[in-house]
């Protein structure tokens, strides 16, 4: 069964942002591209364990806030050093101005 | 015939250098030669987590998985010891001569020594991993330590000292802790929270006498008083490692020195990371030698595009963090190239001097506050210093304006 869960409202996250989102002890990231779309990947980085919701997004690229590891966050690919292990990605929808991430099945 | 890279130093640089030859899908043969026993490994570590947990786990760089997979020879426990530039051969301590065609000098640094008699087993450094596992076989409850050098390796040790019980004093010879870089409302922050957490810090403190009996040290200090301590950790510095870029005669300025595409004064020789010194456009040119995770990351990519012919100049901007208890420090540029300061609140106690030339140019940003509440502003802060923007202090300032905001300015 598909589980979408509410992450915040759309208008929440800024263009070209991110927001830190936790449900059911995980913790999540969600974005909003520069291109008004939504995105969600595994909270943390995967190089030390960091949230990701503290970096900088400059396009498609999620820049983690302790040591700039960069991750795709539409696709989640690792995108330079000291970051070699990719994230998990989930799928997002808007409906009805809230975001909404499946993270489960 | 192609002969192949060789790399010696296999540190973050080296060990970084080594993989981008791959990700750029250099074929020939990869020679990656270090002295010490383990894969190449990430230091910062050393001085944080890893020394807090039980037992230090060494944070590998690529796994000997990573390295075979992708033909990286890595040679370990085998020092360079000389290089032929003529015939482009190095020699190592086992008498074997790797080939090059390019060759890469990853050498590093290594800790200043503390100039005076008395010193023994009891008094340490800490740079590799060897020397995380035998301090941290001293730190606990009710031990005492004693830091000389409040420098960031000293003061991060001297904060997981603490969270381990041990008593822990800090003595620096200068009249505050981080002199060299951090400007002085930032230090004041960081000596105040290590106070906090029951750190005794002694500045202004120059040391008359050492003596190391092997089972404690006593440490006489000029101003009267002695310290005594189970360990003697000293962080006073680093010096590059030369010695093998000097012997074969190469050009060495405050480190091997480099060109902005980080080739020695031999076209074949480059050189990178913490034992290099490389002139950086955005001050003018001005040559600079840095201790820097993340430089030494860049210019070991860097290195290895330019060892391949690319041709590229070292731009990135100079950017250092550290972690201490819950907070952390975010330096991006050269603080000393600034001639005033613009403050911005950041809330929670988190705060970001940015620093400005006579022209207006901003040249760098220091950022503390707890977790990651720098991170981002510091940043778009590294990008703007990039651009040699010149921001208006009043949008720096206000908490209302955004720096991405100036960005696009
Ligand atoms: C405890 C600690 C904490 C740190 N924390 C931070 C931090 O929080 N933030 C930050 O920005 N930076 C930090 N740094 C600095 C950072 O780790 C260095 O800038 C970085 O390691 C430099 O990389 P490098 O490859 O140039 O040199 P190194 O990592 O020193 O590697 C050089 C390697 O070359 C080997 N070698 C030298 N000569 C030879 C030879 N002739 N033959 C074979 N091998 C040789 C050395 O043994 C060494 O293994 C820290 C450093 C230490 C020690
Ligand atoms: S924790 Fe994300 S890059 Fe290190």
């Amino acid at each position: 069964m598909s589980n979408w869960v509410e992450a915040c409202d759309a208008g929440d996250i800024d263009e070209e942002d991110v927001m830190r989102f936790d449900h059911g002890g995980r913790t999540f990231a969600v974005y909003r591209s520069p291109d008004d779309e939504y995105f969600a990947t595994d909270g943390l980085c995967t190089h030390e364990k960091v949230h990701l919701a503290d970096g900088l997004v400059m396009d498609d690229i999620i820049e983690c806030p302790k040591h700039n590891g960069r991750f795709n966050y539409k696709t989640g690919a690792a995108r330079g050093a000291p970051v070699c292990v990719d994230l998990r990605t989930y799928p997002v929808k808007v409906d009805a101005g809230k975001v909404l991430v499946r993270i489960g099945w | 015939m192609t002969k192949g890279m060789v790399i010696i130093g296999a540190g973050e640089c080296g060990g970084r250098a080594a993989l981008a030859l791959r990700e750029l899908g250099y074929d020939g043969p990869v020679t990656l030669v270090g002295d010490e026993p383990h894969l190449p490994y990430e230091r910062p570590p050393l001085s944080k987590d890893a020394m807090v947990a039980d037992a230090p786990l060494l944070k590998a760089i690529a796994s000997e998985a990573v390295l075979a997979e992708r033909s990286i020879r890595h040679i370990h426990s085998l020092q360079a010891v000389a290089i032929d530039r003529a015939a482009h051969v190095v020699r190592l301590s086992d008498g074997s001569v790797p080939t090059y065609d390019k060759l890469l000098l990853a050498t590093g640094s290594v800790p200043r020594k503390l100039p005076m008699p008395g010193l023994d087993g009891r008094c340490v450094y800490l740079r590799t991993f060897n020397d995380a596992l035998a301090i941290r076989a001293h730190l606990s409850a009710g031990n005492r330590i004693a830091i000389i050098g409040g420098g960031f390796i000293g003061l991060e040790l001297a904060a997981a000292a603490r969270r381990l019980g041990a008593a822990v004093t800090v003595i620096e010879a200068q009249p505050r802790i981080l002199m060299r870089g951090v400007p002085a409302e930032i230090a004041e922050i960081i000596h105040q929270a290590h106070e906090a957490e029951g750190v005794k810090i002694l500045c202004g403190e120059g040391i008359a006498a050492i003596a190391d009996n092997g089972a404690e040290v006593r440490i006489a200090l000029a101003g009267g008083h002695d310290i005594v301590a189970d360990l003697a950790v000293i962080g006073i510095g680093a010096i590059p490692v030369t010695g093998l870029a000097a012997e074969a005669g190469l050009i060495i300025d405050n480190g091997i020195a480099v060109d902005a595409e980080l080739r020695t004064s031999d076209p074949d020789i480059f050189a990178a990371g913490d034992c290099c010194s490389f002139p950086l456009a955005i001050y003018g040119g001005r040559r600079v030698r840095l201790e820097a995770w993340r430089n030494a990351q860049e210019q070991g990519a860097l290195a290895a595009r330019n060892m391949l012919g690319a041709g590229e100049a070292h731009a990135a901007v100079p950017w250092f963090w550290s972690d201490q208890y819950g907070l952390t420090l975010q330096i991006a540029g050269l603080s000393d190239e600034g001639r005033s300061i613009v403050r911005r609140e950041l809330g929670d106690g988190a705060f970001i001097l940015f620093h400005l030339a006579e022209d207006g140019r901003l040249v760098a940003a220091s950022g503390i506050g707890p977790g990651n509440a720098v991170a981002r502003d510091v940043r778009l802060a590294e990008m703007l210093i990039a651009k040699q923007a010149k921001p208006a202090p009043e949008a720096l300032g206000s908490q209302t304006v955004k720096l991405k905001s100036l960005l696009a300015a």
